[in-house]
């Protein structure tokens, strides 16, 4: 009886674990495609022409720019944020504690780390094809300005990553999805509305401005901003990437160890 | 271990310990698994049963003690092995959302079998799993009876050469049982050597060729399960009823006749070597129960024997 297992041509295992994601994805995928594109149509429609002739007639440009044109950016920040979100909460905890599959996989050769890193590298995926799609709707709106938007799928897979890191870490160890409920309600939903998201950050009183800043969102979309139209201070621009990516590195650390710790011990 | 002698040890477990934060679920147990043979752990919940399984299943690793699977050290060698074992949990864990040949062949994606392989692998497990026909059936329209089949099948995908079973057939009916039973026994005739838990007293002496009974995290017995009946039990049991509320009244009078007595919220049971004998006997001194039933001992007497008759939740 031959054994047709490991036969990896020296790929690392996690990459199991990211064709697992792929396969389900090709399989169940059609719910969730042509909402990724419509729904950026419609909230550009909806805000941007409909409130963004109110904020011309009122205001002018925003920060140089025209209504529509500022906050098209921020959509694809939002939307990888919310991807990662999405992703990372009630799936890891069904995966752990309702279906269990993440138990199944760890009796195959995959390990806790295997499972983390299939996972992210998977959302990763999807946040560049969900950033792909954005900045084609966006550019056919006429707000790109300049090359650097071609790096606008690298940050929405930069801040989907930066999101569902640590919250897949803190989905493995939670007992119930009360705690899931909360972090949208009191996290996202004001960093979605907040986040100098729909209006420049100069719009908020000067003590507020701080805690805007601390946002993790805001980094997100002032980067994809900076990119769309070309503009940002290098030192603002490599302040976001890092913020952005020491929440990555963090959550990835801190996801090693709850996971391991849920799975296998 | 005169049984160790006769072949190849597939697994070696020496005082194997589990301990979760101030809780020891497994206390020191040893034990040898061979080569082809079926092997059972039996013993009530809480016992430290799953807790041995995850253990030489070499996904949670023991706190203490030494253990070698397929030759290997699991500490070091956790995915190879893993590679080449088979393991059914306690639940299914299926994908609900996907058909039944979607689940074996993305299952199959983790011990990275290549996709023609596991399209062919897959049409035969469907084969042996009798699930041919529900190929293309979402896993969530399926029996459980189906869903358990697919799990063992699933746990196929590899050819593992060891393959373990968490309470295989919990919450299965009869026919679902036995059609997986006679699923198990193929699997062994093929040379699959199995490490299977249950509660089932029939299923353990239908299927092990040899077994140990857990209790309190400790190995209380071992053995193949004929031999355990006549070593910890009589060759035969004498079950008596009575017209009574409280049947303790006879416990005196009848522990002359029997090795030993057990008596129960509605029976007492006589532990003997020839039960019509005994039968007569207490015709004979004018004790009348209400029914009397003479038959051979089972595991469950050795179960219940040695695991005492309080209902562990």
């Amino acid at each position: 009886m031959t054994n047709p297992i490991d036969v990896s041509l020296g790929w690392p295992r996690w990459r199991r674990s990211w064709w697992y994601h792929a396969t389900y994805y090709a399989q169940t995928w059609r719910g969730s495609v042509a909402s990724s594109v419509l729904y950026p149509i419609f909230f550009l429609a909806a805000l941007g022409i409909g409130v963004g002739k109110l904020v011309t007639a009122h205001t002018g440009l925003v920060q140089g720019q025209t209504y529509i044109h500022f906050i098209a950016p921020s959509l694809l920040a939002t939307t990888t944020m919310q991807l990662g979100e999405g992703e990372s909460m009630w799936p890891v905890l069904a995966a752990i504690k309702w279906i269990r599959t993440y138990h199944a996989a760890v009796a195959t050769p995959l390990e806790p780390e295997d499972i983390l890193y299939g996972k992210l590298a998977w959302v990763v995926t999807r946040a560049l094809a969900t950033g792909v799609v954005y900045t084609i709707v966006i550019g056919s709106f006429g707000a790109l300005q300049s090359w650097w938007c071609l790096t606008l799928p690298l940050i929405g897979a930069l801040i989907t990553l930066a999101f569902s890191a640590p919250l897949v870490a803190f989905a493995a160890t939670a007992q119930s999805d009360g705690s899931f409920t909360a972090i949208y309600r009191f996290a996202f939903v004001p960093m979605f509305l907040f986040s100098a998201t729909f209006f420049p950050v100069s719009s908020y009183p000067g003590y507020l401005r701080p805690i805007v800043q601390f946002m993790p969102l805001y980094h997100g979309v002032a980067l994809a901003r900076a990119a769309a139209f070309g503009d940002g201070s290098f030192g603002a621009i490599i302040f976001h990437i890092v913020f952005l990516v020491v929440m990555a590195v963090a959550g990835i650390f801190w996801g090693r160890h709850t996971m391991r710790r849920r799975l296998v011990d | 271990m005169k049984y160790a002698a006769m072949s190849e040890p597939i697994l070696e477990a020496h005082e194997l310990v589990k301990r979760f934060d101030d809780f020891e679920a497994v206390k020191g147990v040893s034990f040898t698994v061979n080569r082809g043979e079926t092997f059972g752990f039996l013993g009530p919940n809480g016992a430290g049963k799953t807790s041995t399984m995850r253990m030489i299943s070499a996904v949670s690793r023991p706190t203490s003690g030494t253990l070698t699977i397929l030759g290997l050290d699991p500490g070091s060698h956790g995915p190879e092995i893993r590679g080449r074992l088979g393991v059914v949990p306690q639940e299914d864990t299926l994908e609900l959302e996907l058909s039944v040949r979607q689940n074996l062949e993305m299952f199959g994606r983790y011990f990275d079998i290549s996709r023609d392989i596991l399209r062919a692998r897959a049409t035969e497990l469907l084969d042996f799993a009798q699930l041919s026909d529900r190929a293309n059936d979402k896993v969530d329209d399926l029996s459980g009876g189906m869903k358990r089949r697919l799990t063992i099948a699933r746990a196929l995908i590899n050819q593992p050469e060891l393959l373990i079973l968490d309470e295989p057939t919990t919450g299965l009916d009869p026919q679902a049982r036995h059609l997986l039973w006679e699923r198990l026994y193929r699997l062994k005739r093929d040379g699959v050597t199995q490490i299977i838990t249950t509660h089932y007293m029939d299923e353990a002496e239908q299927l092990c060729d040899r077994l140990v009974v857990m209790d309190h995290g400790t190995i209380v017995a071992e053995g193949p399960p004929r031999e355990l009946i006549a070593l910890h039990s009589t060759r035969e049991v004498v079950e008596l009823r009575f017209d009574t509320d409280s049947p303790e009244e006879f416990n005196s009078r009848l522990r002359q006749f029997a090795q030993r007595v057990e008596v129960l919220p509605d029976r007492i049971l006589l532990y003997v070597d020839a039960g019509d004998d005994t039968l007569r006997e207490i015709h004979e001194v004018g004790i009348v129960p209400a029914s009397a039933l003479v038959r051979r001992s089972s595991l469950e007497d050795v179960f219940l024997h040695l695991t005492g008759r309080t209902l562990v939740d």
